[in-house]
């Protein structure tokens, strides 16, 4: 099992989503996040003062899938995320030492 | 009952002066209805125009408007620049001026609702300054200056507005979100919709109980006379009729939601609450409370069917006023037709179309000349990122990116 973790412009999630549904792959977790990569912030102005923005909000998708789904799972999230401007952002794969559905129980990819 | 000549002046000019800082008021509920009902990263730029409109509607009503539309002129458009004297028919001219001018304002704050989250700023003044400089003014001319376009709307009756200010603002609306088109992702290929969710109900809240208040200034201050037995009795009649049409209109909605949604949607109650306000305007002072709550009622129940109409017709409006004013502009004016003996249902009908054609083909033209010289619309991009920061570099809700959290 691997945990992916992919950090997206916010606006393509829907879309990532979509294609990630197509594919089979059910269920996620999403995070708010904000931060700053290459994409460096930028300089705003408030009542006469500047200021540094230096981070950025991005989404974050966590999912979990067999080894067998990896492949098609990273290929759809580059597909859809990808606008080529700076910023699209980066995705992480981690191995997953265990998992288990609460509910009933089951654990390894039956939980999944 | 005996009455000095002096005190009538006095109370009539009085009437309209509070009435006129009601409706001032009003741009308050217009600015927080909007803000609550568009997302976080394009509040900066509603709120932005909500002032600004107002700013310059009444400074370009002063220079140009206010002539226009009651200065003497011809049948079609009056005349003069800025007016001069301190009376005027009994009451204060700057009275008369400052209870007009406050309708000019709201008439424009009813088309930001309309193209809010993706109109750039900047032709939307622009746009803004012609609808109260001169578009308003001119329809205004043919019914509140009396020259009845030669004839042509004898017999029309709009108390205080709900053709001539609220379907004249809808109008405008109506011609620009045609050109300007729907929100992304507002509408999908497919032909789906997909909801985009206000991001502050509390204000939006807020904004219609604002607006609800300063309603009885709108209304009630269209008597334009307080200084008699009648003059009171009058506008007692229009503000309780205002009140209670407003209710009736948020109790209709609230029923036609649970029934067609199965649970009651606050932002539908809100809207139905404004359109039973919307669809009295035309004439709360004739009718008994009885009927103003069935004309309130009807306005509530249109807004509920108007809505997802319009969605299904790919007009997207984020706030509902098109629904709300212009739907209801309509309806109220019809309903003066139908229900006051003193008023003939044509004159109303061709009230209705004359200022609607005048105003919906004039403001297309603005908005068409806007859109192929300068453009009307952000880019995709700056949509995604929002108007705030794209065109105002003001965060409306700062502390996600800048700050750690106090």
């Amino acid at each position: 099992m691997k945990k992916i973790e992919a950090i997206i412009k916010p606006f393509k999630l829907d879309e990532v989503k979509q294609g990630l549904s197509e594919i089979g792959t059910v269920g996620m977790t999403v995070l708010e996040v904000k931060g700053f990569g290459h994409q460096k912030g930028h300089t705003e102005l408030y009542r006469g003062a500047e200021y540094e923005v230096d981070f950025i909000p991005k989404t974050k998708i966590e999912i979990i899938v067999p080894d067998d789904k990896v492949a098609s799972v990273l290929e759809t999230i580059e597909q859809k995320a990808k606008t080529g401007k700076i910023g699209d952002g980066k995705i992480f794969v981690y191995d997953v030492a265990q998992t288990i559905r609460i509910r009933t129980g089951q654990t390894g990819n039956d939980a999944l | 009952m005996e009455f000095s000549v002096e005190m009538k002046y006095v109370l009539d000019s009085f009437w309209l002066l509070i009435s006129g800082c009601l409706v001032m008021w009003m741009a308050a509920g217009f600015a927080m209805l909007e803000a609550g009902l568009v997302r976080t990263k394009n509040t900066t730029a509603i709120l932005t125009k909500n002032i600004t409109l107002y700013a310059l509607a009444c400074v370009a009503y002063y220079y140009v408007g206010y002539n226009l539309m009651y200065g003497s002129g011809n049948d079609f458009v009056g005349s003069g620049l800025m007016m001069s004297g301190t009376s005027a028919d009994g009451h204060s001219l700057l009275s008369d001026f400052f209870f007009q001018v406050v309708f000019v304002a709201t008439a424009a704050s009813i088309v930001s609702g309309t193209v809010a989250e993706r109109i750039k700023f900047w032709p939307f003044m622009g746009f803004t300054l012609v609808l109260t400089a001169v578009i308003y003014p001119i329809q205004g001319h043919w019914s509140w200056g009396g020259t009845s376009l030669g004839g042509m709307i004898d017999g029309f009756s709009d108390f205080a507005g709900s053709t001539i200010v609220h379907s004249v603002g809808g109008w405008a609306a109506l011609a620009g979100v045609l050109l300007l088109g729907a929100r992304k992702g507002k509408f999908g290929a497919d032909g789906s919709i997909h909801p985009i969710p206000g991001s502050n109900l509390p204000l939006a809240t807020l904004g219609t109980f604002v607006l609800w208040l300063g309603w009885f200034g709108f209304n009630g201050g269209s008597q334009l006379a307080l200084g008699s037995k009648d003059d009171v009795d009058a506008v007692s009649a229009v503000i309780a009729n205002t009140n209670i049409a407003a209710c009736a209109g948020a109790l209709a909605a609230m029923v036609m939601a649970q029934l067609l949604y199965k649970k009651v949607d606050l932002t539908m109650v809100l809207n139905g609450a404004l359109s039973g306000l919307v669809a009295i305007t035309a004439g709360p002072d004739y009718p008994s409370m009885n009927l103003a709550i069935l004309i309130g009622a009807i306005g509530g129940l249109l807004v509920v069917f108007a809505i997802p109409m319009l969605d299904k017709l790919k007009i997207d409006d984020p706030v509902g006023a098109l629904s709300v004013h212009l739907v209801n502009g309509i309806w109220g004016t019809l309903a003066v037709g139908i229900f006051n003996p003193d008023v003939a249902l044509f004159a109303q009908i061709k009230g209705i179309v004359v200022i609607g054609a005048f105003t919906f083909f004039s403001s297309l033209a603005v908005w068409a000349v806007l859109k192929y010289t300068v453009g009307i619309r952000i880019a995709e991009e700056d949509e995604y990122n929002g108007v705030d920061v794209s065109e105002f570099g003001l965060h409306a809700y700062p502390e996600f990116v800048e700050r750690q959290g106090a």
